[in-house]
């Protein structure tokens, strides 16, 4: 875990440098659109009374001065599939935020949603020598967490620490400077396929950027959608996204677990074009401004237009269907998106947290009566979640397809403490390094 | 696709295909990120523009013939101007100078009027008209109606000085205002001599004032050692002043004068360097009747006694 320790440290070094430049541009990489928000950091956090709500939430520091975003290519379940076409719709986007901005973006902080993320709880204990915790016993503790066999080809994209305990006083925030004998830590880790994460970097740093981040787009949603209090006590996000759906459950103002469900609104699209015999782009059109899962005997007669010649196709004649027909082809598959949401929760044991509340965001949590079929088949409280208010950004890019876009700039604006920034006590660097450390010595001088 | 495809020469046009997703070109992107740059910026829109202008203009100006053409045109143009009716300079008035000083002032003028006013450098003339000793000041200006009008004002002759080369007539401040050749031309004004006489004019025309009952009988003041007057009678008599307070001295010699007719007496010098102690130095023939009184041998006009022996002899 050294190197990736050192990969993820040199991550945060660039973040610091951008801010410190007070330009970093926000890239969400997502199956169904790229979005890029360039962000200027003044500090300057003025207030505008024309804004009506209270002074954003403490996220004042930064504004959006550039946004843009583009259909995307090449991706595939939140994964890169064609890397040249995904490199050109990074292009586009990049090219158009920073034409609305003015300003060059050299920094990129990017999220990932696809690449079968796994999260372990691991939890570290030492001794204290001293009688009282200092800054090193924490690295230490993190450092003695027993990480298990991630398997071959996984990163590490996340590490946060939970929750610590000094003795016996458990769910500390910040243990330094306490008393006790004994300090033992939780720590959660997220891992995703290491060739992803190498695909999303080398495709990025085609583009002439550089990454100074990278975050699980479950993470970045629940950081956008969940308010505070929910944080808190502990909530799950649901991100319906397009090649996928991500599940992070919070709880202490932590990730505590986070997951994804390989099915998304592609595949409704999908459906719908199978199920009526339309061409994909009339399908999603139909699913984006006719879509629904609850039918009413009003939507018998309400007939949809699938396009003329140029639209059916080949067979040239002009088709309608009922939007019954519309909801009876969708609602079958949301109902496998959510199911598969539900054993994801249940598997991570949501039904045990104190607090049952489940925020829908994501571009799908726009389908109309989504909200009581998920009651039903997720739980009694839920409501459907649109991302915190921040500076500068324009309509278009407020509604909940946007959440992990807004999350990633909170996430720029105020990182939560990992595993990374805490300095590595100097015991457990390998002697391999030392050694190479040697090596330079002799070889120079 | 359509059913049955157009082949007619004169088909309606088709709409035209809308190209999907668009994006830029790598080579494009990296152009519009470096145009981003704020140095690539300058660089074009400041950079270039001068940098084409000046070579133009280099390219332009390196044949001969096109550069005197252009320094023709220009001088040409300001000729225009400067030969306007309004600039023109048509006569000189002088004001306060004497002829001869106003003569001066004409030759100096460096151009021929009527010229432009342009052509007249008035700061230079003023400079090379200040250069005459004559003259204190000199306004010189332009009026409306091209006059060039200098309003000039000369020095007051006040005093002469004999030196080496000459005589000078000094004026109040001890500055040259002319010279001339004897001591008849300006017989009103009184005479200085001796090295650094011109430094010290003030004094000497204090000291002049002072000696105003005898004023007829001086022939004029002497510089001593470039420290201290002797004021020079006729008959030989002089006054010998102190460097310091020579005025109170004059004036306790007039007094002297006026009291015992001091120097209707045969005195030689009246010695006053040391203000306390006058001393009074007779002439031959006063102390030849002292002498004789006394009994003792007479003086000569050389100073010496002369000997009873040449007496007996003659």
């Amino acid at each position: 875990m050294a190197e990736l320790y050192q990969t993820q440290r040199a991550m945060r070094n660039i973040r610091r440098a951008a801010l410190q430049r007070g330009v970093i541009g926000i890239l969400d990489i997502g199956t169904s659109k790229i979005a890029c928000l360039v962000l200027r950091f003044d500090g300057t956090g003025t207030f505008r009374e024309t804004d009506g709500v209270g002074p954003m939430a403490g996220q004042a520091n930064f504004r959006v001065i550039g946004a843009a975003s583009t259909r995307s290519r090449g991706m595939r379940r939140g994964e890169i599939e064609v890397m040249a076409e995904t490199e050109r719709a990074i292009r586009t986007v990049v090219a158009a935020a920073q034409k609305i901005a003015g300003v060059r973006v050299d920094h990129v902080i990017a999220c990932l949603s696809g690449g079968r993320p796994a999260s372990y709880g691991l939890a570290g204990d030492i001794t204290l020598e001293a009688g009282r915790v200092h800054d090193h016993d924490v690295a230490r503790v993190l450092a003695a967490c027993d990480a298990p066999d991630f398997g071959r080809g996984r990163e590490v994209l996340h590490a946060q620490p939970v929750n610590f305990a000094v003795d016996n006083r458990s769910s500390l925030g910040d243990p330094r400077d306490h008393v006790g004998n004994r300090l033992s830590c939780d720590m959660h880790v997220l891992t995703v396929d290491g060739d992803v994460i190498g695909n999303l970097i080398q495709c990025i740093r085609r583009c002439d950027l550089e990454l100074a981040g990278i975050a699980s787009a479950a993470y970045a949603s629940a950081r956008a959608s969940l308010v505070e209090d929910e944080q808190e006590l502990g909530a799950a996000c649901i991100d319906l996204g397009g090649g996928g759906t991500g599940v992070s459950i919070f709880v202490k103002k932590h990730m505590i677990f986070a997951d994804a469900v390989r099915i998304g609104g592609h595949l409704i699209t999908q459906d719908i074009a199978q199920g009526l015999r339309v061409p994909l782009p009339v399908a999603e059109r139909l699913k984006t401004l006719s879509g629904g899962v609850e039918a009413t005997g009003r939507d018998d007669r309400e007939m949809l237009d699938l396009g003329g010649a140029e639209a059916s196709g080949w067979d040239g004649e002009r088709r309608s269907v009922s939007r019954a027909d519309l909801i009876g082809i969708m609602r079958p598959r949301v109902e496998e998106i959510l199911e598969n949401a539900r054993q994801v929760l249940d598997a991570a044991g949501f039904d045990q947290m104190p607090s049952q509340q489940i925020v829908l965001t994501g571009g799908g949590s726009q389908i109309p009566g989504l909200d009581g079929l998920a009651a039903r088949i997720l739980g009694p409280t839920i409501r459907c979640g649109r991302p915190l208010r921040i500076d500068g950004l324009a309509h278009q890019f407020t509604d909940p397809g946007f959440a992990s876009a807004v999350g990633l700039a909170l996430f720029a604006a105020h990182p939560q403490d990992e595993w990374w920034d805490f300095e590595m006590p100097a015991d457990s660097y390998p002697t391999r390094s030392l050694r190479r450390a040697y090596r330079w010595f002799r070889n120079n001088w | 696709m359509p059913d049955v495809i157009d082949h007619r020469p004169n088909r309606p046009s088709l709409p035209e295909r809308i190209k999907r997703d668009p994006a830029p070109t790598r080579l494009q992107y990296r152009l519009e990120r470096m145009w981003l740059r704020p140095i690539w910026r300058q660089a074009v829109r400041v950079g270039v523009p001068s940098f084409l202008i000046a070579l133009t203009a280099g390219l332009w100006l390196a044949d001969e013939d096109r550069r005197a053409t252009l320094t023709g045109g220009v001088r040409q143009v300001m000729d225009k101007v400067q030969s306007r009716e309004e600039f023109l300079v048509r006569t000189m008035t002088v004001e306060g100078a004497s002829p001869v000083v106003d003569k001066a002032l004409r030759a100096m003028l460096p151009v021929e009027l009527p010229a432009s006013s342009f052509d007249i450098d008035l700061t230079a003339l003023r400079l090379q008209v200040m250069q005459l000793d004559v003259i204190e000041s000199i306004d010189l200006r332009i009026k409306p109606g091209g006059i060039l009008s200098a309003v000039v004002k000369e020095r007051e002759p006040a005093i002469l000085w004999r030196h080496a080369r000459g005589i000078d007539i000094l004026d109040r401040s001890g500055h040259r205002v002319a010279s001339v050749t004897a001591r008849d031309v300006r017989a009103d004004l009184p005479l200085i001599a001796g090295d650094g006489a011109d430094l010290a004019v003030t004094e000497a025309l204090a000291l002049i004032d002072a000696a105003g009952p005898i004023l007829p009988r001086v022939r004029g003041l002497v510089r001593r050692g470039e420290r201290r007057w002797d004021l020079e009678l006729d008959h030989g008599q002089r006054i010998m002043l102190p460097a310091d307070g020579a005025v109170i001295a004059l004036q306790a010699a007039m007094a002297l004068e006026r009291s015992q007719d001091m120097l209707g007496r045969d005195i030689v010098a009246v010695d006053l360097r040391n203000p306390s102690r006058p001393v009074l130095r007779l002439g031959i023939e006063a102390r030849n009747t002292l002498r004789q009184a006394r009994g003792q041998p007479l003086l000569g006009p050389d100073g010496r006694i002369i000997q009873d022996e040449e007496k007996t002899e003659g």
